[in-house]
């Protein structure tokens, strides 16, 4: 039974996916179908991690042909946390989008493809094949394209041009690095890559073909200064839509360099050069950038933005602790950019705007909802207990250990930003005086609502607010992961070992 | 595009292409061919019999939406996947051949059933596809 865990996860996504293609016109169904199966899915992801934690990494060769020539399938700690993560946020989102997303849009296949982007986003964090990883890198583009276009509205129509156009972009960079890279080492099994890839002698090669990654993985990502597709995409399809893509497609771009920058490109100081000053112009710009946005949406947008230039930084310090800090800011990042994304949704449904300056006087009609809403909100400016506040202190500990001072004073001109942007949402749509908005014609405002969508909408930000609570508060378990992740990524030969076995090293070596 | 020529040759074309992307279909386990080849193939004979007949015959003919076959073809592949996983303890996607070697079909394994989803899945999707466009024209 467990020696396949590893793929449970990926199976069973792609099992639900099928499952709600048969009940194609029963959307009722689906709702049921999709919230079910992702309870189920979190049950698996706990098994596989709770089995990694215990037991090590585990490998699955697909198809049972041996590494390095056969696809396999590998979950490290990184691996599994990200799946967990994977199937919380899509647990909240799938309950999110059975309120909240229009029948209409339900109607054309909305779940189907949601449990298809998911087996896409754990396909791409567990495969162990750099080839296998563009194709889950395209099953995502696909599914993640028909989900912002589902409903084709204009401004949908537009942004999804600009969202298409780009990561096909990347994705071509990403395939001519992978063919410039299958030629110079003739393999593309990620272990075997690194052993293959520390041997070649012509380093300027070598670095041509990070920066190729860096370019493609930098667009899915959105840093500095291949951002600008995001913002412009992410506030035009319905929120439980941006939800997932807010909160994992970015982080996904962000997996990969991480995973690709500590295994098969290793300990160059001209990558890591750059990787920092990325780093540092995208939280500059990020942070900028929402500072002047009226759209709620695209004000966390450009939050996304800014926060990603904290993970990348962490990778450009290239120490354990900052490491450590990029992983536990992706955990907290994750869910709560989740989170945020469905509070963006959830204010559109009780006001009918996005318009920060027409917004207003949410505490005053439903103050239990401000108060929850402001949990993901401070969780994001990282006010102490609150979830991002931990692994800011590791990457300042970290940078100023490196002393690499102007590191530090983006991290905390990046955070002070945050809180100014949070501040002013907090002020102008919760505490300012509410303003009589005209009512929209046909539009399902919040109080219309049935109980149950009611209950749908509010229990998934209960939920991820909880996680984020936890993740606050039981800091010292995440840091825990958190190490343990950096002391696996930084010494790769562990991740080798467990994919090629020992003799292959050494054979290697010799 | 109703002519006579192409009307009573449609009439013919139909099994024989329909019977060549079979032909296609179980080759391609190790010459070029497969799943892919053939559904591609089998979606041309239904397309050049709408062309000839209209729209409407080709459906009659068909009987099912072709939008039916995406979810069969996949969870047939997906079952050809699954099966070591749940019988054996074998890793996902490992072949498992039946030991004899049968008439026609010649070796008989899970890929052979992968490949067939393979070919529903593109016969509806193509079918879906151009379906779709001609009835929007």
């Amino acid at each position: 039974m467990t020696q396949q865990l590893v793929l449970y996860p990926l199976l069973l996504q792609m099992f639900l996916s099928i499952l709600l293609m048969f009940c194609w016109r029963k959307i009722s169904w689906q709702r049921v179908i999709s919230i079910v199966g992702s309870i189920i899915s979190v049950g698996v992801s706990i098994w596989l991690f709770s089995y990694i934690w215990e037991n090590g990494t585990q490998i699955v060769l697909a198809g049972n042909w041996k590494p390095p020539f056969g696809i396999i399938f590998v979950a490290d700690t990184l691996s599994a946390t990200l799946v967990l993560l994977t199937a919380i946020s899509g647990l909240a989102v799938a309950s999110f989008s059975s309120a909240s997303v229009v029948a209409a849009r339900l109607k054309f296949g909305y779940f189907p493809i949601f449990h298809f982007l998911l087996l896409g986003l754990n396909g791409a964090f567990l495969t162990g094949d750099i080839f296998n990883l563009y194709v889950w890198f395209e099953i995502i583009i696909i599914s993640s394209f028909v989900l912002i276009t589902l409903g084709g509205e204009k401004a949908q129509l537009e942004g999804s041009v600009k969202y298409f156009t780009l990561n096909i972009l990347a994705s071509m960079i990403f395939l001519t690095a992978i063919a410039v890279l299958y030629g110079l080492t003739g393999s593309l099994n990620m272990a075997d890559l690194a052993l293959k890839v520390a041997a070649i002698e012509n380093r300027g090669l070598v670095e041509i073909t990070a920066i190729l990654f860096l370019v493609a993985f930098g667009i899915k990502a959105a840093v500095f200064p291949l951002y600008f597709w995001l913002p412009d995409s992410y506030h035009t399809p319905p929120s439980a839509v941006a939800a997932i893509f807010g909160g994992l497609l970015t982080k996904v771009g962000v997996y990969a360099l991480i995973r690709v920058f500590t295994l098969i490109f290793v300990g160059d100081m001209f990558l890591e050069n750059i990787i920092l000053i990325i780093a540092v112009l995208t939280l500059f710009s990020g942070g900028l950038g929402a500072l002047v946005q009226n759209n709620l949406r695209k004000v966390f947008s450009y939050l996304i933005i800014c926060h990603i230039g904290y993970m990348i930084a962490g990778l450009g310090l290239f120490t354990e602790v900052a490491i450590a800090g990029t992983i536990f800011y992706l955990i907290h990042d994750i869910i709560v950019k989740t989170n945020l994304f469905m509070v963006g949704g959830l204010i559109f449904r009780i006001r009918g705007t996005n318009s920060i300056r027409n917004l207003g006087g949410l505490y005053a009609d439903h103050p239990m909802l401000s108060l929850l809403i402001a949990i993901p909100l401070f969780s994001l400016v990282g006010v102490p207990p609150l979830s991002g506040f931990w692994p800011k202190i590791s990457l300042i500990i970290a940078a100023f250990e490196s002393e690499q001072w102007w590191v530090v004073g983006a991290i905390i001109f990046a955070s002070l930003i945050t809180l100014i942007v949070i501040a002013k949402v907090w002020a102008s749509v919760i505490w300012k005086e509410k303003k009589e908005l005209p009512v929209r014609l046909n539009f399902r405002y919040f109080d219309k609502l049935k109980t149950i969508r009611k209950a749908q909408m509010i229990a998934p930000m209960i939920f991820l607010s909880l996680v984020s609570l936890y993740i606050g508060f039981g800091a010292e378990h995440i840091q825990q992961v958190s190490s343990r992740v950096a002391g696996e990524l930084m010494d790769n030969t562990q991740y080798i070992e467990a994919v090629l076995g020992k003799e292959q090293i050494i054979d290697h070596e010799e | 595009m109703k002519t006579i020529i192409l009307r009573t040759a449609s009439t013919y074309l139909l099994p024989v292409l329909l019977l060549f992307s079979i032909f296609i279909l179980l080759r391609g386990h190790y010459s070029p061919g497969g799943g892919f080849v053939g559904g591609l193939i089998a979606s041309i004979a239904f397309v050049l019999h709408s062309f000839a007949r209209g729209l409407d015959n080709t459906k009659e003919l068909l009987r099912i939406h072709p939008g039916f076959l995406m979810p069969v073809g996949l969870a047939l592949a997906f079952l050809a996947g699954v099966t070591p996983v749940l019988f054996f303890d074998l890793p996902f996607m490992t072949g498992l051949w039946y030991p004899e070697h049968l008439p026609v079909l010649g070796s008989l394994g899970t890929a052979l059933f992968f490949d067939l989803g393979v070919y529903l899945v593109v016969v509806g999707v193509t079918l879906t596809i151009i379906f779709t466009i001609s009835e929007s024209a």
